[in-house]
C-alpha cells in the first residue's frame, strides 16, 4: 500500500511574526520555519502504519525551495520518497488541494495524512476538500487511528468529548495532538535522508477564489492602571468601570 | 517557560550544513521534551535517569562519528559537537554520559580494539544496550597519570589486574569498564566485565555537582580476566590521552550548551523583572553583564566551529582542543556566576537552571584536564619549556 503524507512549512510557534512592507505577507525576515507541528502526527501515523503492513510511504510538500527542510526531516524521521510541488506564488486552501490531490492520485497512495490544520494561515480545510476532490473519505481531528484489512476505525475529537467512527479505504485522515507521540528524526535517519532524493514537480494550475487584502496584527494589550490600593480607591475604580471601561 | 531558540549572534548557523543543522534541532527538542522536564528532579535527588539511555541510543548519540558498520552514524566532528552542546544545555552530567560512552568507551575500543571487540561491543554500546566506563584517573594520580600504580601481570589464559580508580563516570552502572595498567611497566588498556571476581565498582557520595550523574570508584583486588580482553592496539600514554583529547572536544561543545541556558535564562529574566519601576535590563550595569556573556558565547561558538573543521581535517592538534576546553570551560563557568548574580536571589533557586549549571561546571572545568593543566600544555607548545615536568 502506498501511504501518501502532506506537509507544510511553517513558522515556528515560538516566531515573533511582523508583517511585511506589502502587508499581504509576513515579514520572513529571522524567522524561523518547521515542520507544521500537527504534520508530525501525520508523519508518524504514517510511518506506524508502514511499519504494521509494509508498503511505501511518500511526503508531499506544496511550496517554495525552503519546504525542502521540512521535506528532508520527513525522510529523516523515515518517510521514503518527498515531492515537492514548486511554487512560491498564493494559492489559496482549494487550489493548494487541487495541486496535493493531483499528485497524490499520481503516486497512487490509498491512505493519507494530514495535520488538521497548518498553524500559519489556520484555515483547517486543505485535508477535507483534498479528500473531496478524490472522492475519498474523510476522517478529520482523529487521536487514534487503526487500520484492519479495509476498514479503519477511528478515535475524534468532538466537543467535551470523542466520538469513534468507521470508515474504509481509499480514505485521508487527519491528525490531532494525541494521536502519536512525534519520533526524533535520529542520527542515523538523517545520514540516510541524505542519500533519498527530493522530486521537484510543477503543480497543476488552479484558480484563486480567495484573495488577501491586507494583514494586520492584533493591537497589543495596553497596561494597567493602578486607582489606588486601599478602600478609598474604590469610588474611582468605580466611576472609571463605568465611565471608561463602561462594563457596568 | 519561553520555547528555547537559541543563542547565535552572528549568524554562525549560515556555516553549518543542512544536517549539522538537523542534528541540532533533533537534539535540542529531544532535550526540550525529555531532560528539561525532569532534570532539576533528578539532580536533587542524586539520581541518574537510567531510562534515557534508551533514548539517547535510538536518537544515535552514542559513537556518533564512528562507522555505520558498527550501528553508529558516521557524522562529522561538528555534528558530534552541536549534539553535545544540545545535550549539556540540559544537563552537564546527561552530557558526560554520552562523552563517556562515545569517546572515552567506544572509541578506544575502535582505536585499540580487535575486530572481534569491535563487532561484539560497538553495536551494543551504540544502541545502549550496554554502558561503559573508562578507569584512568586513581586517587593519587590526577593530572599525572602516568605515574599509575594500577598493575597487570600475565597469567596462564589472561591478565590479573589490581588497583583502585577514582572519579570514573556511570562506573556503578557500567556493563564493560575500559581500565589502564601498567604491563610491564607500559600502560595498555584492558576490558573488565560487570560481575569479574574482585571488580567492584562502589558510587562517590556526597557530591556538590554533577549530581544527576553517576561517579564510583573502580576497585580491582586480583581480577582476572581473559586474554581476549586487552586492548591490542593500546601503546603507552599516549592511548588514553588519545581518548580524552576526544571526550575535551566534545567538552568544549558541551559548555556552550551551558553558556546558552544561563543567558538566556538571564535575559528572560532582567527583561520581566522590575525594580525601581522598569526591567533591570534597562539599567547600564546589567546590559553590561548581559554584553559580556553574549560575546564570550559568540567567540566560544567560532572557536569550536573552527575546531571542529579543523579535526574534520585531521588537522586539529591537542593543544588547539586544550585552548577550546580551557578557555569554553572557564567562560562557561564565570557566564553561570554572572547569570546568577542577574537572577538575583532567585537565582540560587531551581525554578531557574542556573545555579546547577554552575556547580556542574566546577567539575567541568577540572575534569579531563584541569583548567591549569590545558594552560601549562598550550604553555609547553608555544614556548618550547615544559613547566610541569
Amino acid at each position: 500500500m502506498k501511504i501518501a503524507v502532506c506537509v507544510s512549512h511553517v513558522p515556528d510557534t515560538a516566531a515573533k511574526i511582523n508583517i511585511g512592507s506589502d502587508s499581504k505577507n509576513i515579514d520572513q525576515n529571522g524567522v524561523t520555519f518547521v515542520v507544521n507541528p500537527y504534520d508530525e502526527y501525520a508523519i508518524e501515523e504514517a510511518l506506524k502504519t508502514k511499519e504494521k503492513f509494509g508498503g511505501e510511504t511518500v511526503a508531499i510538500s506544496l511550496g517554495g525551495d525552503a519546504n525542502k527542510e521540512t521535506l528532508r526531516k520527513a525522510l529523516a524521521m523515515g518517510i521514503d520518497n518527498a515531492v515537492l510541488l514548486k511554487d512560491s506564488g498564493f494559492r489559496d486552501s482549494l487550489s493548494v488541494a487541487k495541486a496535493l490531490a493531483e499528485e497524490i492520485k499520481t503516486q497512487g497512495a490509498e491512505l493519507v495524512f494530514f495535520g488538521k490544520q497548518s498553524v500559519d494561515y489556520d484555515s483547517s480545510i486543505v485535508g477535507q476538500l483534498t479528500a473531496e476532490l478524490l472522492g475519498y473519505n474523510c476522517i478529520s481531528v482523529v487521536i487514534s487511528f487503526s487500520l484492519d484489512g479495509n476498514k479503519i476505525t477511528c478515535e475524534r475529537e468532538i466537543e467535551g468529548g470523542k466520538e469513534i467512527v468507521e470508515t474504509a479505504l481509499p480514505a485521508l485522515i487527519t491528525a490531532q495532538k494525541g494521536l502519536n507521540e512525534p519520533r526524533y528524526a535520529s542520527l542515523k535517519g538523517i545520514m540516510a535522508a541524505k542519500k533519498k532524493e527530493i522530486i521537484e514537480k510543477q503543480p497543476v494550475a488552479a484558480q484563486n477564489y480567495i484573495e488577501i487584502i491586507s494583514m494586520k496584527k492584533t493591537e497589543s494589550k495596553q497596561a494597567g492602571k493602578i486607582v489606588g490600593t486601599d478602600s478609598s480607591a474604590v469610588p474611582e475604580l468605580v466611576r472609571l468601570l463605568r465611565e471608561e471601561a463602561k462594563v457596568i | 517557560m519561553n520555547k528555547f531558540t537559541g543563542v547565535d549572534y552572528y549568524n554562525v548557523e549560515s556555516l553549518l550544513n543542512e544536517e549539522e543543522i538537523m542534528v541540532r534541532n533533533s537534539v535540542r527538542q529531544f532535550v526540550d521534551d525529555k531532560v528539561i522536564s525532569i532534570i532539576e528532579k533528578h539532580y536533587r535527588e542524586e539520581k541518574f535517569p537510567n531510562y534515557l539511555i534508551k533514548e539517547l541510543g535510538e536518537l544515535g548519540l552514542f559513537g556518533i562519528t564512528l562507522p555505520q558498520k558498527y550501528g553508529c552514524a558516521e557524522m562529522n566532528n561538528v555534528a558530534y559537537g552541536l549534539a553535545m552542546q544540545e545535550l549539556e544545555r540540559g544537563d552537564s552530567g546527561i552530557r558526560s554520559f554520552v562523552s563517556v560512552q562515545s569517546s572515552l568507551v567506544m572509541y578506544p575500543i575502535f582505536t585499540f580494539g580487535s575486530e572481534e571487540q569491535k563487532e561484539y561491543w560497538l553495536p551494543k554500546l551504540a544502541t545502549g544496550e550496554k554502558i561503559g566506563c573508562f578507569g584512568l584517573t586513581e586517587p593519587d594520580y590526577g593530572s599525572n597519570p602516568g605515574g599509575m600504580i594500577t598493575r597487570a601481570e600475565k597469567v596462564t589464559g589472561g591478565y590479573k589486574l589490581n588497583g583502585a580508580k577514582m572519579w570514573i563516570t556511570n562506573g556503578t552502572i557500567a556493563d564493560v569498564a575500559v581500565v589502564w595498567a601498567k604491563l610491564d611497566g607500559e600502560i595498555k588498556g584492558f576490558l573488565v566485565e560487570k560481575g569479574t571476581e574482585g571488580y567492584t565498582a562502589p558510587e562517590m557520595k556526597g557530591k556538590h555537582s554533577l549530581k544527576a550523574s553517576v561517579t564510583s570508584e573502580l576497585i580491582l583486588q586480583d581480577v582476572i580476566i581473559p586474554e581476549k580482553n586487552i586492548l591490542p592496539g593500546s601503546k603507552g600514554l599516549k592511548s588514553p590521552l588519545m581518548c580524552l583529547n576526544q571526550a575535551r572536544y566534545g567538552i568544549a561543545w558541551g559548555v556552550v550548551g551551558s553558556m546558552m541556558t544561563c543567558y538566556d535564562s538571564a535575559l528572560n529574566y532582567a527583561k520581566s523583572r522590575i525594580q525601581f519601576s522598569k526591567p533591570i535590563a534597562a539599567y547600564q550595569i546589567i546590559q553590561d553583564k548581559l554584553v559580556f556573556m553574549l560575546t564570550e558565547i559568540t567567540k566560544a561558538q567560532l572557536l569550536n566551529l573552527q575546531l571542529g573543521r579543523l579535526k574534520d581535517k585531521d588537522e586539529a592538534k591537542h593543544t588547539h582542543i586544550s585552548m577550546a576546553k580551557r578557555n569554553n570551560c572557564e567562560m562557561a563557568l564565570t557566564i553561570a556566576r554572572i547569570s546568577r548574580e542577574i537572577h538575583g536571589a532567585n537565582g540560587i533557586l531551581d525554578e531557574y537552571p542556573v545555579m546547577r549549571h554552575s556547580q556542574n561546571l566546577e567539575s567541568v572545568k577540572t575534569y579531563e584536564g584541569t583548567h591549569e593543566m590545558h594552560t601549562l600544555i598550550i604553555g609547553e607548545d608555544i614556548t618550547g619549556w615544559s613547566a610541569f615536568e
